[in-house]
């Protein structure tokens, strides 16, 4: 009686898990793993089923007839082929490095920008800052919503002010020229991605102590020499943490793009997922290419 | 002196609201335009000097079953989000269980995969299983937007917790169900409502689930909504837009009330990684 007392006394000042094969120690393992079983469940059917599921459709021949027989053979590596051989490959390829390259490149300078413009001492500074949020806190098809109409050829704010300043003549087609197309959703994503490199560029600069800057001003150290010597270096963690989680965010923008330029990619997506499902998932984690 | 530094701060703050203007401005676009005169789609003027709520009116009655639609599923995932991320939070930050941290690292991973690839391999499970179109599919679906990062959010928080109160409670005879659910959760409070308020507008913002998994008007959210009247050529903007605010009424009303929530989890985006 005792000694089973002290055993399961023993976890209660310890976190470590009980050891030893008493009933006690073992109840209280399952109680504790009890807390964290439906995440580890729920995590495997909805993130570890789902992908799997989608590398094995990758190597079936999976059409809509699979949806009522539940039939789809094996098809090796020819849907991989299809993708690689297809028309659209390169061009979705180049896309999507673009779009990537060219969203990280503009959220991450002018994110930067405005943090070092708000790492400073005046008035309602926060509260400016925190409203900076909104554009990351709206729904993105909502912000796509505005941005198509800004964009319109004909009516939107955008060309009908250019056309006022007389920057130029004729209304620029951004979302149906497959070109200016790419250009005017990277700088949507742009727009959309700033207030994240905000907020984290702003939360790594407030870390660097006062110190350094005072000691490098008596060094000479100010301004651009002060931001490559004292703040670059300071400030690395967090710049690639902000940088990796840009490109995941990044790739995984879809809402934008299909709600600026896919307007006819819509019935295919909603009417037949099947058409899009015997592509190999690693093709569909792809920005699809503005038309 | 003081009055120079005073110029100095008063331009720093003009110049501040001049860039906050620009970054808002498609922000201010879109409440102006869902107050234009539903008929002049062509010529947007910069001030709502006409006021109408025609837009709204359409809006309204073409959307209100899917913005109800919407809180539903988003209230519903909130719940779900909750309840299965505090425990494993809790679990993950204080028990120290074998072979846990490989569950951490797959939370991590599991943040990475484009919702696309889920919401793929969900529509052939729904399919089988009947629950395409239905709003716990929905709800199960939208919690993927929510747990890991509640999961993560919350377990940094319930580390920091000192593990002396749950002692008191444990030696009080409390068992850990009871010390949880009366000790851990109530100090907890502040990352639970900062998980869930994310977790809400995760939901809420929803649209790759919603395209995927259902195809009837039955179910349909508001985002579905605002995306189907970009399907067509939009002949007036005013519906579209007035919808686009209803939608964004929930960020713009945390982001003002709940703020210090919204700036705990925006810093949370640094805990992730």
């Amino acid at each position: 009686m005792t000694t089973t007392l002290q055993s399961t006394e023993a976890p209660i000042s310890d976190p470590a898990p009980p050891r030893g094969r008493s009933t006690a120690a073992r109840r209280e393992l399952l109680v504790r793993w009890a807390f964290v079983i439906p995440a580890i469940v729920y995590v495997a059917l909805f993130f570890g089923y789902p992908v799997l599921k989608s590398v094995t459709m990758g190597f079936q021949e999976y059409t809509t007839r699979s949806f009522v027989t539940g039939e789809a053979p094996w098809v090796g590596l020819q849907n991989y082929v299809d993708v690689v051989t297809g028309s659209l490959f390169t061009t979705t390829l180049t896309n999507t490095a673009l779009f990537t390259i060219g969203s990280i490149i503009g959220q991450f300078t002018l994110g930067m920008l405005l943090a070092l413009y708000f790492n400073r001492k005046f008035p309602l500074n926060g509260v400016l800052r925190s409203m900076l949020l909104l554009p990351w806190l709206l729904p993105l098809i909502a912000s796509t919503a505005v941005w198509k109409w800004i964009l319109d050829q004909d009516s939107g704010v955008l060309n009908q002010t250019l056309m006022g300043l007389g920057i130029v003549a004729d209304p620029v087609p951004w979302l149906t020229s497959p070109d200016l197309a790419l250009v005017a959703v990277v700088g949507v994503n742009v727009w959309l991605g700033i207030p994240f490199n905000v907020s984290l560029l702003y939360g790594g600069l407030q870390d660097i102590p006062e110190e350094l800057y005072e000691a490098g001003a008596l060094d000479g150290a100010t301004g651009w020499r002060a931001f490559w010597s004292i703040t670059w270096p300071n400030l690395r963690a967090v710049v690639s943490v902000v940088l990796v989680l840009g490109v995941v965010y990044t790739l995984k923008v879809l809402d934008v793009i299909l709600g600026l330029t896919g307007a006819d990619q819509r019935t295919r997506l909603r009417r037949s997922p099947p058409t899009r499902t015997t592509v190999p998932s690693s093709s569909s984690t792809s920005a699809q290419a503005p038309r | 002196m003081s009055s120079r530094k005073r110029t100095r701060a008063l331009a720093s703050t003009t110049l501040g609201i001049v860039f906050l203007a620009v970054m808002l401005f498609p922000v201010y676009w879109m409440v102006n335009a869902s107050f234009q005169d539903a008929g002049m789609a062509a010529s947007s003027s910069f001030l709502p000097l006409n006021p109408s709520l025609a837009g709204y009116e359409k809006a309204i009655t073409q959307q209100s079953g899917n913005l109800l639609t919407s809180i539903v599923v988003a209230l519903g995932a909130v719940a779900v989000t909750l309840l299965i991320a505090t425990p494993a939070a809790y679990a993950i930050a204080k028990f120290r269980l074998r072979g846990i941290a490989w569950f951490s690292f797959a939370l991590l991973i599991a943040q990475m995969i484009p919702g696309i690839v889920i919401a793929n391999a969900l529509y052939v499970v729904y399919n089988d299983l009947g629950m395409l179109n239905s709003v716990p599919g929905l709800i199960l679906a939208d919690a993927t937007h929510g747990i890991p990062f509640a999961i993560l959010i919350i377990g940094a928080f319930m580390r920091a917790l000192p593990m002396s109160i749950v002692e008191a409670a444990r030696v009080d005879g409390a068992g850990h169900v009871r010390a949880f659910v009366s000790v851990v959760v109530p100090v907890s409070l502040n990352a639970i409502i900062t998980a869930g308020l994310f977790a809400f507008l995760f939901a809420w913002s929803d649209f790759i689930f919603a395209l995927t998994l259902t195809t009837s008007p039955d179910v349909k959210t508001v985002t579905l909504g605002i995306y189907d009247y970009l399907g067509g050529e939009v002949q007036s903007w005013s519906p579209v837009m007035a919808t686009a605010v209803m939608a964004s009424i929930p960020a713009i009303v945390l982001l003002v009330f709940a703020q210090r929530y919204i700036a705990a989890g925006a810093l949370g985006g640094s805990v992730k990684a």
